[in-house]
């Protein structure tokens, strides 16, 4: 398959000399063309960034960026095949929505019926179709957010960027746009590039994820990869939950010194371990969370807490220890993945 | 028997204190009430001193000035607001009206470009840089400032001895040949009084301006660019049609401003009366209080329908 968007050794740093901050540093990415490929990271990892020199917005300080194949570094955004929708959607407040819709086709000179004509059955695609004469400062958060997905595919990108789209939009409104945004990519076949910095929207839509942090990629895998074979430490707290156990205490229990990460989900204690927990450590409970369908254990086993989460079914809910109540933790040999120092050498 | 005195004391102390917390309390509970209050003496002030004395003014204007008498008398005509339409009024008027026109356009065209500089390129030292430079001119006397362009623009002055340096004076008496702008000398034409009138009403321009560019989020113009639209396409659709009420905010003062002047036109220009100084002599040496009414009146009408005509162009459609 085609390449979409290929970063080579791509950099962006602002400042000079000490004061230096490299937003982005000597990144290379392959987003393949018709996947759903996610950028995730905390705020300041560089991600938005990344969108940003893909949108034109902003210009790489070495390195190449690729679209199609097309060298695009010094290409301002409106010679770019690439749409945006934007973290606040960015809708011109002076038009209705049916003009914002058309704005890309109308700027290209399309005659105005068929600009319209257009503008329509994009909003058609987004369940908006009698909107079109609303002002957006009338429509709710999850309007809008339709409108600015229907302004930008409008213009049949080859690809989409969307930068946390849905970050304003509250849980559930937010899951359902989830599904919608899915069923979206699947129907069109372009290629969406998603940033997000919440680990559960990346891993539940996209087909890779890219982790960013410091301005540097951490790993870039499937979900189901990313979240069972973390490559650093930081991946496997930043995705899911993680307990990460490195120096001594590794080395007791691993026999090793390199760190490993453990999810919480994988623990049990003694009484409901199967042959195959194999990994025995004692500790001492510390706090206990009630999360509804879960509960989270968290124990201390000197110098460490390991967190463990339990489903509250009847039978774990019955045998739920009590706080400073000494226990011991199992779990299977081959649920620990041992961990490469993170590129910034925090872990 | 010692405590007693300390006791009674420290009773009306808490008198005093429960009263002032009943008071609060009750002004918290009463929004209203606190409201009024608040509001009653500024709305008493702008009502009175604002409105009252407008509504006198406009009162006024309908007031009969016997020619004869040299006096005024309370019994109401039209006579004054047909009488600015005579031949030698209506000239004043239209006289001040396209001079307010031409400095409006100028202060647009001038005032844009810096408050886009300011609020899109500067740093934020520049900016401040730029609001002190345009902000300091009106630190200084409006007075001092007229009588300075007097002697700029006169034969003796800075713009003459340089044009003569430049050996570009030729073409400067060429420019005041020209009938309409044109005059004998720099300082008695009216291309001398448009740029004083520039000059001095420019900062009214570029404030709101600025504000109104300032308020525009950089992402809509980038969302023009990400959807296609080239600089000058973006500037078209989204930037300018969203900063025009701005624009129009800087040219109600511009225009009101130089409507309303009556030295500038004093102290510059060649001969011929604007609606201020009409409005001084009527209501000065001649005392024809109706007339200079009547008069005062028109700048408010011009600006009405002004208004009007922005409106109806789409200029509050961003508001």
């Amino acid at each position: 398959m085609a390449i979409a968007v290929e970063f080579s050794a791509v950099s962006r740093h602002y400042g000079a000399g000490i004061e230096t901050v490299r937003a982005l540093d000597d990144v290379s990415i392959a987003v393949e063309e018709g996947e759903f490929f996610s950028m995730l990271g905390p705020s300041g990892s560089g991600k938005t960034t990344c969108l940003r020199l893909i949108a034109g917005f902003d210009q790489p300080s070495s390195g190449n960026i690729r679209i199609f194949g097309k060298e695009a570094a010094g290409a301002p955004p409106y010679e770019r095949e690439v749409n945006t929708v934007f973290q606040d959607y960015a809708l011109f407040p002076h038009m209705n929505v049916l003009d914002n819709v058309a704005y890309g086709l109308m700027v290209k000179g399309i005659a105005q019926s068929e600009c319209h004509k257009r503008a329509e059955q994009a909003l058609e695609l987004v369940a908006l179709a009698d909107y079109g004469k609303r002002k957006p400062g009338e429509l709710s958060g999850g309007q809008r957010q339709r409108v600015a997905l229907a302004r930008a595919l409008v213009n049949q990108p080859r690809v989409l960027l969307l930068d946390e789209p849905l970050g304003a939009l509250d849980l559930k409104l937010r899951e359902q746009m989830q599904m919608e945004l899915k069923t979206l990519h699947q129907k069109l076949g372009i290629t969406f590039i998603y940033v997000t910095h919440d680990q559960g929207e990346a891993l539940s839509m996209s087909d890779r994820v890219a982790v960013f942090n410091r301005g540097r990629i951490e790993q870039i895998d499937p979900p189901r990869k990313l979240y069972t074979q973390p490559r650093t430490g930081f991946v496997a707290d930043f995705v899911g939950t993680a307990n990460v156990v490195s120096g001594d205490l590794a080395q007791q229990i691993s026999g090793s010194r390199q760190p490993f990460s453990i999810r919480p989900e994988h623990i049990v204690i003694e009484s409901d371990a199967s042959p195959n927990h194999t990994v025995k450590v004692a500790g001492r409970v510390v706090d206990i969370q009630y999360h509804g369908a879960t509960s989270k254990i968290e124990v201390d086993i000197g110098k460490h807490t390991l967190a463990m989460v339990v489903s509250n079914t009847e039978h774990a809910e019955a045998q739920l220890p009590e706080i400073s109540q000494s226990i011991t933790l199992c779990w299977p040999q081959s649920r620990m993945v041992m961990l490469e120092t993170s590129s910034d050498g925090s872990r | 028997m010692q405590s007693a005195p300390a006791s009674s004391c420290l009773q009306a102390v808490n008198k005093t204190a429960g009263i002032k917390r009943w008071i609060a309390n009750t002004l918290y509970r009463k929004n209203t009430v606190f409201l009024l209050l608040l509001l009653t003496p500024p709305l008493l002030w702008f009502g009175v001193v604002y409105l009252g004395s407008l509504f006198a003014l406009l009162w006024q204007s309908f007031y009969t000035f016997d020619s004869f008498s040299m006096s005024v008398s309370p019994d109401l005509t039209l006579e004054n607001y047909r009488s600015l339409f005579e031949a030698t009024n209506l000239d004043i008027i239209l006289r001040t009206l396209g001079m307010a026109i031409a400095v409006t356009l100028a202060a647009a065209l001038i005032g844009f470009p810096i408050a886009y500089y300011m609020t899109r390129y500067g740093s934020r030292a520049e900016q401040g840089f730029f609001y002190v430079a345009v902000m300091l001119p009106m630190w200084s006397s409006y007075i001092v400032k007229a009588y300075a362009w007097t002697v700029i623009l006169s034969q003796q002055g800075v713009l003459y001895w340089s044009f003569r340096h430049l050996g570009l004076l030729p073409v400067l008496n060429e420019i005041l040949q020209i009938p309409g702008i044109g005059g004998n000398t720099l300082a008695t034409s009216n291309l001398g009084r448009f740029i004083v009138f520039t000059y001095i009403w420019l900062p009214f321009m570029i404030l709101p301006i600025q504000a109104a560019l300032e308020r525009v989020p950089s992402n809509l113009l980038q969302a023009s660019a990400d959807l296609g639209a080239k600089p000058a396409q973006t500037f078209r659709n989204i930037l300018f049609p969203l900063v025009f009420p701005g624009v129009v905010a800087g040219s109600i003062f511009t225009f009101s401003l130089t409507l309303g002047d009556y030295i500038i036109p004093q102290l510059i220009g060649p001969s011929g009366l604007y609606i201020g100084n009409m409005v001084y002599t009527m209501q000065g040496s001649i005392g024809n209080m109706p007339l200079a009414a009547a008069f005062t009146v028109v700048p408010m009408v011009l600006i009405f329908i002004y208004l009007a005509l922005a409106k109806r162009a789409g200029a509050f459609d961003a508001l």
